[in-house]
């Protein structure tokens, strides 16, 4: 079922690349196969079990190249079930949203398609290579969305999303390789690597630094992240909603998929670090933020924010290895949930930014004023989307940050300061909002009209799964909290 | 015209009256559920070891009731303005409401903070309701950022309480492990005095007063500020185990109690004096849970929440009516509609501690707690008193005072406040002269809270002569001269901007930090940014420079094995020279340097592809690098 899950979009984009595929057909055909996509994956957690600790559930497994260790294997757990899930309701409200798009939507479908393929596989992967497979093929994916269906400088933006995060994966595969080498007998089964870690000392350290290296510049964290803010400002609006919402998820979940439980001694040794750059990264996005007077520019710094908060939580569970586990297992179920969390609500967030885009052609945020007075329905998503993004209770994110914060401060109190960061975004997201929004009537001169169908639909949808984890976030916790806890022992052996 | 538009406005007020309705019955089951007892219901799991709960008890029984009925109350008089008279208006106090009613019947940490947040945020929406006006906007971004802010005490609080012991429980946080529980409670008390508007947070509240009346009458009176009063009675039981946090929680009341009635007799705006009496009446309820009158802190706040509410929409009424909330434009407002005056003057009377009105008895019952803890802070508590008195009677001689015969009453004249008005005023006027009855020895025990000793009969008199001399001094200066004349126009002024604390915090946290994140932003881009671009400009470098080593070598392997192949042709042709006999061997030995030579310029062909597939790959990598850069 899973491997049913990981292909079905991308052989769903086969027929699309016929030249006479009409182009309404093409848009419906995206919206079914992700809807489908999301409805399979609705299947998986139905039948979904938690597996024994380090365990995979739901394991296709087919030899592959015997010869190096190499298998094709997928299984989920708690930590990668709720990111499946979660990337496919963000495409299934891309294709909603692409409805309209008048720009080659045929092969824009295909495209997608093939996108969603290489996210649900990497977070499905049970081998190394399988996973680098996945993580370079969604880089070539997403330099073709800005390249082919970006704006402004796209050309340039994409280049340089592809050169940083490509430089990037190569250091990923040398630490892959370092993993594979050490291995005994040589394998690149994650499973396997991670119930008995191949290194130590020296040669782990050096290993997890290239590994963390690579992932870093997915996340992005501070300083890696300068690719982040051109991509999204020059990306196309479901370009940027799934580079945001599920590519950057890739950097954050190799960390709880391979760095933590295969590298757990090399983990602890540089969490003192990752606690740094994660607070870092929290203050400098906030404080760089609230600088920008372009709204994707914006959103793309509070992203590298809300990444560091899951690198902050992820590094504090390195800490004080044997105590607080209680505490430290908290901050890995609230990194899982930022993930999710993150997605939904920055999904929603760029894809309001692409409703300003198409009205406008300008992401200024002075160009626009008095939006509530015209478009009240964007105005209502856009004052929900923002507050959520700044951590309100009664969304997804304040679940997510609450957890984060409650275990890095029972380890390092100095982890509080983080909190800044919480306030920052509220000044920056109100700020952005409230000029936007309030005020005199400022629109461009073709004017501001509301939201049609397949703009809000999608908004609503992601906004409405956010409150919903916000309020009653139990079902999601159930899941990621055995896996939680499991990866804090593995962390501490 | 005027049925149509009378149509439209019946229409508009009906989901203000729907949602009063709707509070009302609430208000009046909550009541006899409180009346009942304590009550708890679990819903489902929430974050952090807690649970999505309702649970009624302690003071909330007292308070939510309190909260529900005002609500009820201002959503009444709202139906009377044509500013708040929407669906929008409706539904954004349905949440307030809400928000309050989830802090009240939390009792875990996370789950407050739940109520707690959102209330601040739809404070956000309901001060800039009048979106159009970038001011009030701002407005309500200041009151959001500034709870916001101390708003972060809770997180600590929460992630205290999971290090120490993992207590979410309010009711329980002595129990937590020692280090742990005074940063909770620390946190806790942040989060209070910020909600509260004590000092030095109070300016939010000036700001607040930019939102339309119903709001403040609901915001600054009952709800919002109120429970920044009711989360310090809350914990009061753990605040105990803390003396230190306590002793400065007390001090911070007081010193709110009297700063604060100092800038209220320094306003020349009837809302701006309540924001600030406000501030000061909430230093009592702050300082009876700092020092263990937590019963007498929850009868002063029920009895505060009916003066303010009665005041706030009294001030809204005036300012629909005569279009001013400015002392000089509302004098002898009372006398004008005699009605709305005499409710209103109640109030006041009852604000000013007045024997034996209701704010006299919480007041005397909350010090009396006092004086055993401090006689010097009971003094500063007595100052508050008297600074009480003072703004109270300021007020009430400038509405009571024989209006001047002015030509444009006339508008005014054809005026009345819509009976609705009047009507919904009169319980909260009720409540605002009795509710002191709570403060009564008898009565006192059963509210919820420590109960303080009765204060001595002598304590009752000292303030009240304190109430009734500041009266008479007021009076006196009042008939004379201009009170602002009595202080230096300097101090006037500062007392009349509360303190010039919002300036002081611009200059000292909000400009450093835009120009922090300006000076962040142009690291971003100018430095951090450029790395890659520098890389790619050193690639391109490099890459040019091998391109040039390449030429260089390519040329020295051309011309070198050019001169190899003449120098073996020649060494050939010598060859024949000196060979002549053997015309075969000749042939031979040309034949062989042939081959040579042909060997010699191939392997050099080799070199010379190879070089220009390295050349070939390089400048790919430098087109990239070039279109990285453009």
């Amino acid at each position: 079922m899973l491997s049913l899950l990981v292909f079905l979009p991308v052989t769903a984009a086969v027929p699309l690349l016929h030249p006479r595929v009409p182009d309404r057909i093409a848009r419906w055909w995206f919206v079914l196969v992700t809807a489908s996509t999301l409805a399979l994956a609705g299947g998986v957690w139905a039948a979904y079990d938690t597996p024994d600790p380090g365990q995979l559930d739901m394991v296709d497994r087919v030899t592959w190249v015997p010869q190096i260790g190499m298998s094709y294997h997928v299984g989920v757990d708690g930590l990668s079930l709720p990111l499946v899930v979660m990337t496919t309701a963000v495409f299934l409200a891309c294709a909603v949203y692409a409805l309209r798009e008048d720009k080659r939507p045929r092969t824009q479908a295909a495209l997608f398609l093939g996108l969603e393929t290489t996210a649900l596989g990497l977070f499905a992967a049970g081998d190394l290579i399988l996973f680098f497979v996945f993580f370079d093929l969604s880089i070539v994916g997403m330099y073709l969305s800005i390249h082919g269906w970006g704006h402004g400088e796209r050309r340039r933006s994409a280049l340089l999303f592809f050169l940083y995060t490509f430089l990037g994966s190569l250091a990923l595969l040398v630490g892959f390789i370092g993993l594979y080498v050490a291995a005994e007998p040589h394998t690149f089964d994650m499973v396997r690597l991670a119930s008995s870690p191949p290194l130590e000392g020296r040669a782990a350290v050096m290993v997890l630094g290239a590994i963390l290296l690579g992932l870093a510049v997915k996340t992005p964290t501070v300083p890696f992240h300068t690719w982040l803010p051109p991509a999204h400002t020059d990306a196309p609006t479901i370009g940027s909603v799934v580079l945001a919402a599920v590519l950057l998820k890739m950097g954050t979940y190799g960390f709880v998929r391979i760095g933590m439980p295969m590298l757990p001694d090399a983990w602890r040794a540089w969490s003192p670090i990752l606690v740094a750059v994660g607070l870092v990264s929290v203050l400098w996005g906030a404080l760089v933020a609230l600088a920008q007077t372009d709204l994707k520019r914006m959103i793309a710094y509070t992203s590298v924010n809300h990444m560091g908060y899951v690198v902050l939580g992820l590094g504090a569970a390195g800490l004080a290895a044997g105590e607080q586990a209680s505490a430290r297992s908290t901050a890995v179920s609230g990194a899982v949930t930022q993930m999710v969390s993150h997605g939904l609500l920055t999904g929603a967030l760029f894809m309001l930014a692409g409703v300003v885009w198409a009205r406008g052609r300008d992401f200024t945020l002075t160009s626009y004023g008095g939006l509530a007075g015209v478009a009240p329905r964007f105005s209502v998503l856009m004052v929900i989307a923002a507050l959520g993004s700044l951590g309100l209770p009664g969304l997804s994110g304040f679940v997510a940050e609450l957890q984060i914060f409650i275990g890095a401060v029972a380890v390092v109190p100095i982890a509080a300061v983080g909190l800044l960061g919480i306030l920052l975004m509220t000044a920056v997201l109100l700020t952005a909002v409230q000029q936007m929004v309030t005020g005199p009537r400022t629109t461009p001169t073709t004017g501001f009209p509301d939201l049609t169908r397949t703009e809000w639909l999608p908004v609503a949808g992601l906004l409405v799964t956010a409150i919903v984890l916000g309020l009653a976030p139990g079902p999601l916790l159930d899941v990621v909290e055995p896996a939680a806890t499991a990866l804090v022992d593995m962390v501490d052996r | 015209m005027t049925t149509r538009r009378d149509r439209r406005d019946r229409r508009d007020e009906v989901p203000l009256w729907v949602l009063a309705g709707l509070l009302t019955l609430l208000a009046v089951v909550t009541a006899s559920l409180a009346v009942l007892g304590s009550s708890r219901v679990v819903l489902w799991d929430f974050v952090a070891d807690s649970a999505v709960a309702l649970s009624l008890t302690g003071h909330a029984r007292l308070l939510l009731p309190t909260v529900l009925t005002v609500a009820a109350l201002v959503l009444v008089v709202s139906t009377a303005f044509d500013e708040t008279r929407s669906l929008r208006f409706a539904v954004l106090m349905a949440a307030f409401t809400a928000s309050v009613t989830l802090t009240l019947l939390a009792d875990t940490l996370p789950m407050l903070l739940l109520g707690w947040e959102l209330m601040g945020a739809c404070s956000w929406a309901l001060i800039g309701f009048a979106w159009h006006d970038r001011r009030r906007v701002a407005s309500g971004q200041t009151a959001m950022m500034v709870t916001r802010a101390t708003d972060l005490g809770l997180y600590v609080a929460v992630a205290a309480a999971a290090a120490g012991g993992g207590v979410m429980e309010l009711d329980r946080l002595s129990d937590l492990s020692d280090g742990w529980r005074d940063v909770a409670l620390a946190g806790v008390v942040l989060a209070c005095l910020g909600k509260a508007a004590q000092l030095p947070f109070s300016f939010w509240l000036a700001r607040a007063m930019d939102g339309p009346s119903p709001v403040s009458a609901l915001l600054h009176s009952a709800a919002m500020v109120a429970m920044g009063g009711y989360l310090m009675l809350r914990v009061e039981p753990a605040l105990t185990s803390s003396p230190t946090l306590a002793g400065l929680t007390a001090w911070i009341g007081a010193g709110t109690a009297a700063a604060m009635g100092l800038v209220a007799l320094a306003q020349s705006d009837l809302k701006q004096l309540l924001a600030a009496s406000t501030a000061a009446q909430l230093g009592f309820v702050v300082l009876a849970a700092a020092v263990g009158a937590g019963a007498a802190g929850s009868a002063h706040l029920v009895a505060h929440a009916a003066v303010k509410a009665l005041l706030f929409l009294s001030a809204g009424i005036w300012l629909h009516l005569l279009g001013t909330k400015q002392m000089a434009g509302l004098r002898g407002a009372a006398r004008r509609w005699p009605v709305l005056g005499m409710l209103a003057t109640a109030g006041l009377m009852s604000l000013s501690g007045l024997p034996p009105l209701s704010l006299w008895f919480t007041k005397d019952a909350i010090l009396a707690g006092v004086l055993h803890d401090s006689p010097a802070l009971y003094a500063l508590g007595l100052v508050g008193v008297g600074l009480g008195a003072a703004y109270a009677l300021k007020a009430t001689i400038v509405l009571l005072a024989v209006p001047d015969s002015s030509p444009e009453t006339g508008r005014a004249e054809q005026a009345a406040p819509p009976r609705r008005c009047v009507v919904a005023l009169v319980p909260l006027a009720l409540v605002a002269l009795g509710a002191g009855g709570m403060a009564l020895p008898p009565v006192l025990g059963s509210v919820p809270g420590e109960t303080p000793p009765s204060p001595a009969p002598w304590e009752l008199v000292l303030s009240a002569a304190v109430v009734v001399t500041t009266g008479l001094a007021v009076y006196a200066f009042s008939r004379r001269a201009r009170a602002s004349r009595l202080v230096p126009r300097s101090v006037h002024r500062w007392l009349r901007d509360w303190l010039g604390l919002e300036r002081a915090v611009h200059v000292v946290v909000v400009s450093p930090l835009v120009r922090i994140a300006g000076a962040a932003a142009a690291v971003d881009d100018r430095i951090l940014a450029q790395v890659p671009h520098r890389t790619a400009v050193g690639v391109r470098l490099a890459a040019r420079a091998v391109g040039r080593a390449d030429g260089i070598l390519h040329r020295v392997v051309r011309t070198a094995s050019a001169h190899t192949a003449r120098h073996l042709s020649t060494a050939g042709a010598r060859a024949d020279r000196h060979v002549t006999a053997a015309v075969d061997a000749t042939a031979g030995g040309a034949r062989r340097s042939g081959r040579c030579v042909r060997r010699l310029a191939r392997t050099g062909q080799l070199h010379h592809y190879y070089l220009q597939a390295v050349v070939g790959l390089l400048l790919v990598l430098v087109l990239l690098a070039i279109v990285a850069l453009v």
